[in-house]
């Protein structure tokens, strides 16, 4: 190291004799914070997407580097938000990669006190039983004399989270199981 | 909006930098507030009283838009002479069946009928519109203002001022609303009241104006335009009902309007039918009209938990949304699940709705016990919008696209992917069946592509069907494309065009500082890309702008067609003076005049013949339980609320002058922080969120922990009819004490984010509420009631029981209090 980078490297010099009089920017980088970069700087790519809580909709930038989410950010390019999250917003990275997100299917027989573990292809074979099952045991094809083909057996609530299209299926489902009693937090 | 809304709050104060004044009307100060030109506290539950002040500050002063009024309102329209007010009638409207709490509409109509309606182009005939607006608004004065909402008369002239100054040719005004407005026994009627107002001062259809719900939910928009809702099909078309709509004709007469967009409805209806049974749905067979459950009363989520208590509804599936803390009356709600077969929760983690056999409120007194509980509980992880691609429809009706960044852990999967496979494996398992109940899954077009090692169905697939296509099967651009004869598809009518030439519009990004203010180049906007609906009425008849500031659309004579910044809101080429034939019909019915272009006549309505369940105009009636009488009519609650059966954990309260109202003396109300979401399934678990707010608590003034003994961060018990929660006291001077009907008012602040899992927890607000619902769109009302509040903390176990049912006996409290009409 020669003389001039040395003297070059000590902060005070540095803070009154270049741009950063007040010593909080380039002047106080130290040689290890000269080599940290942004966790989004070595991100694989950057998909574009949209605030999952309030119906604003700010848009969103996901950073993903090895198939994992490493960062969530405000986008600039959205019109609606310029680059803003409120604190929700900016908690999207603890909402989807936080650990108290459960990731495997739960059972809770009859009666039981406890959950136990499932595969998730049994539980959607013992649901689709239980729909059917469910569906005939209320099924009214008549009301006082008036034609209703429907069921009574089953119910859904939810859906102001979901996708349209999630929102499509679901009542196109329903709907031919004959299912009316179909709600979301838009009434509630 | 800047609690709850913060980012979108940015352009409101953008618009204060630019002069705007901003006026803050809430019973607590909030962050709002700290930025608003004027603060208003009002006691919750008087709004209509408030807005209804100011109808009459604007009738009295004649500030309201005249020449807007008279072109584009139903103003000038003169009503049937057997037609008669709440003026007349003790606070009830003409044709009240009190018994049965319905209202016979018949007249409410205009004179000579809704085809050839008399008119008063001067409207100064007595029984015109505005007439009769001026009549039902006179005693709206500031007097009773102050006396009702507890809003000081010189503030509230301040408010009136400011609207009516900031209102007309140039300036306009916007009302934006969080969907507390709804939630309210009158919550439809809230909202007529701003419509009333907004109307008559020339603020809809125009640029800085309008009535805005900033809704809380990414996709609640969405999951009401395409509906997880009992009563409505995809684009607000209605759920068939079983006995007025036998067969698909009836349908669609009893749909189909004489004038306007809705006279397409066989066209919306059919092609909808078509997206959902394909080649099944043909012309010979009423395109499978049959196929469709038919109504035959509400189901909302409400009257769902009674069917599940009475065992009708077995089965139950919650998509992302907790009702055993979020839904009014929450113990109902557990009590209901508790006697299912079977419950499936789709969520992040294991909120109170997955949990409440093994650890709910019930567990604790005792009511319930774990090992009685029948209820077969399955929990499946969900997919993140990180993890799946698809679109919300935001609160300004703005479809966007997130795409999928990565693959969900586990077992978790998107609701589309639970959906569409559950359906195939019940399709599988009824393939063959002979039985005609079955033929409606049978015939379903529900053959998607799947992609990937998960076998996710292809979003965008699903899009295009949303979207529709022609019998060629080419992606269709705009609704005025779709047929009533079976050769168009469309999954919803007010959707089509988002994938207008085979592109996902919802998907388009072009930055918004490379375009011009409205930025049309970002996702897509139903219906047609239109940013502002009605934006017709943003020119004057003439189809010339109101003033050269707020022009939006306008009429270029030169081309001979509609020009400006926005989709205009009425077919490009036809000019202002525009007049149908006689035997026109739809939307070739409508002028060059007639900017509202859904509704039967083409006018925005000031008042409304035909449609609401509880009054052609607007009346304050006072909350369901209420520590104060209506001053304004003898009737204390409106009349034709919904009422659900008074269970013994659904009890009423005494109102106003009854005996045993003084023993829950304090309004309370429920409302979000900025650190929290709904019932907390998104917020609760997340360590960021729960640091900022680590547990459920009240908000009360100084004056009201003095007169209770309540301490500043120590514990206060809150009790209703219903139930008894408690909570940490947070004592300031932002819950402002009133002074309504000559007595000192405090009302108590209580976030509604909590329940007992998580890592932010507190008892649930929502315990408190009671099922007394508004009758047009069966919305709990959860903004204003009435409470008693002490201090320390609540029983814990059967004691917790107990105290409810002694404060029922101190207040005399049966299962008719609270349930006359």
């Amino acid at each position: 190291m020669g003389i001039r980078t040395w003297i070059d490297s000590w902060p005070v010099y540095r803070q009154l004799t270049g741009s950063d009089p007040l010593g909080r920017g380039a002047a106080a980088k130290s040689a290890h914070s000269e080599r940290l970069t942004p966790r989004v700087a070595t991100a694989d790519r950057v998909v574009k997407s949209v605030c999952p809580y309030c119906a604003v909709g700010c848009g969103q930038n996901v950073y993903v580097q090895d198939e994992r989410v490493t960062q969530i950010e405000g986008d600039p390019d959205s019109p609606v938000s310029r680059g803003r999250l409120c604190p929700k917003g900016a908690a999207s990275l603890q909402l989807t990669t936080g650990d108290a997100r459960e990731r495997q299917v739960l059972h809770r027989r009859p009666y039981a006190t406890e959950w136990e573990p499932l595969d998730l292809g049994t539980a959607m074979d013992m649901i689709a039983d239980r729909v059917i099952e469910a569906r005939r045991a209320g099924w009214q094809w008549t009301v006082d004399e008036t034609r209703t083909r429907r069921t009574l057996g089953i119910a859904s609530l939810g859906g102001a989270t979901l996708d349209n299209e999630e929102n499509y299926l679901i009542k196109k489902l329903f709907t031919a199981l004959g299912a009316i009693q179909l709600e979301n937090q838009a009434r509630v | 909006m800047a609690e709850c809304h913060p980012v979108g709050f940015q352009w409101v104060m953008e618009a204060k930098a630019r002069g705007a004044k901003l006026i803050h009307v809430d019973p607590r100060f909030t962050r709002t507030s700290a930025l608003a030109d004027v603060h208003v506290p009002l006691r919750a539950g008087t709004d209509i009283a408030f807005l209804g002040g100011i109808v009459h500050y604007v009738l009295e002063q004649d500030k309201y838009f005249r020449e807007y009024v008279v072109a584009y309102t139903n103003a000038p329209l003169i009503l049937r002479e057997d037609f008669h007010d709440t003026e007349d009638l003790g606070g009830v409207f003409s044709g009240l069946d009190a018994a049965n709490r319905t209202y016979d509409t018949g007249s409410w109509q205009y004179e000579g009928g809704a085809g050839a309606p008399a008119r008063d182009e001067t409207l100064t005939h007595p029984r015109c519109v505005l007439q009769v607006l001026k009549r039902h608004f006179a005693r709206y004065t500031p007097e009773l203002v102050e006396e009702v909402c507890g809003v000081p008369r010189g503030l509230f002239r301040q408010v009136c001022e400011l609207v009516t100054e900031n209102s007309g040719c140039d300036p306009t005004t916007a009302f934006a609303y969080a969907v507390g407005w709804t939630q309210h026994t009158v919550g439809v009627q809230y909202i007529r009241a701003a419509a009333v107002l907004q109307t008559l001062l020339g603020n809809i259809g125009r640029p800085g104006g309008g009535i805005l719900a900033l809704r809380g939910h990414a996709s609640i928009q969405g999951s009401t335009d395409i509906p997880t809702l009992y009563n409505l099909l995809p684009g607000y078309i209605p759920m068939p009902d079983a006995r007025r709509h036998p067969d698909l004709a009836a349908f669609v007469e009893a749909g189909t309007a004489p004038k306007g967009y809705w006279g397409n409805m066989r066209a919306y209806m059919v092609s909808l039918l078509k997206a959902y049974w394909g080649a099944a749905a043909r012309a010979d067979n009423d395109f499978c009209f049959d196929y469709l459950p038919r109504l035959t009363g509400s189901h909302s989520a409400y009257e769902t938990a009674l069917a599940q208590l009475d065992g009708v509804c077995k089965g139950y599936v919650l998509f992302g949304e907790n009702p055993a803390v979020g839904n009014a009356d929450a113990k109902v709600m557990r009590l209901g699940m508790a006697n299912l077969d079977w419950l499936v929760v789709r969520d992040f983690s294991l909120i109170e709705s997955a949990t409440w056999w093994k650890d709910g409120p019930e567990i604790e007194t005792g009511e319930l016990r774990c090992a009685d509980i029948r209820t077969e509980v399955f929990f499946l992880p969900a997919a993140a919008h990180t993890e799946k691609d698809g679109s919300f429809t935001n609160t300004q009706r703005l479809l966007q696209w997130h795409h999928q960044a990565v693959e969900p852990p586990g077992d978790a999967r998107s609701d589309l992917w639970f959906t569409y496979h559950l359906g195939r494996l019940v399709r599988e398992r009824l393939a063959g069946s002979t039985d005609e109940m079955d033929r409606p899954m049978l015939d379903l077009a529900w053959d998607y592509p799947t992609k990937g090692g998960l076998a996710e169905p292809d979003a965008e697939a699903v899009l295009a069907e949303i979207n529709g296509h022609d019998a060629e099967g080419a992606p269709l651009s705009s609704y005025e494309q779709l047929k009533p004869d079976g050769s168009t598809t469309c999954g919803c009518w007010i959707y089509c065009g988002v994938y207008a030439d085979g592109v996902n519009q919802a998907a388009r990004r072009r930055p918004g500082r490379e375009q011009d203010w409205v930025a049309a180049e970002w996702a897509w906007a139903w219906p047609a890309n239109r940013r502002i609906l009605y934006n017709r009425a943003s020119a004057d008849p003439r189809g010339r702008p109101w003033s050269t500031r707020k022009a939006l659309v306008w009429w270029d004579p030169d081309k001979g067609e509609w020009s400006g910044y926005d989709v205009p809101d009425i077919k490009r080429d036809k000019a202002p003076d525009h007049r149908p034939p006689e035997d026109a019909t739809g939307p070739a019915a409508l002028s060059g005049t007639d900017p509202f272009i859904m509704q039967a006549d083409g006018k925005a309505a000031l008042y409304v013949p035909t449609g609401l369940a509880d009054g052609p105009l607007p009346a304050h009636y006072e909350p369901q339980d209420s520590p104060f009488p209506n001053l304004l009519y003898h009737q204390q609650r409106n009349p034709v609320r919904q009422l659900l059966p008074s269970l013994p954990d659904n009890r009423y309260q005494p109102s106003g002058d009854e005996p045993g109202a003084e023993v829950f003396p304090y309004v309370a109300t429920t409302y979000r922080l900025t650190e929290h979401h709904t019932a907390g399934g998104m917020s609760r678990w997340q360590p960021y969120l729960a640091e900022l707010q680590p547990e459920f608590f009240c908000e009360v003034s100084p004056g009201l922990a003095a007169e209770r003994g309540l301490e500043h961060t120590g514990w206060a018990t809150i009790v209703s009819a219903r139930a008894v929660i408690e909570a940490r006291v947070l004592v300031t001077d932002r819950m402002t004490p009133l002074t309504v009907q000559g007595r000192r008012l405090h009302q108590v602040g209580l976030p509604y984010h909590w329940g007992p899992n998580g890592y932010s927890t507190g008892d649930a607000a929502n315990e408190l509420l009671h099922l007394s619902l508004d009758p047009n769109v069966h919305i709990q009302e959860s903004k204003a009631f009435a409470v008693d509040i002490r201090p320390g903390r609540r029983p814990r176990g059967p004691a917790s029981v107990a105290l409810v049912r002694a404060y029922r006996r101190r207040a005399g409290i049966d299962e008719h209090t609270g349930t006359e009409p």
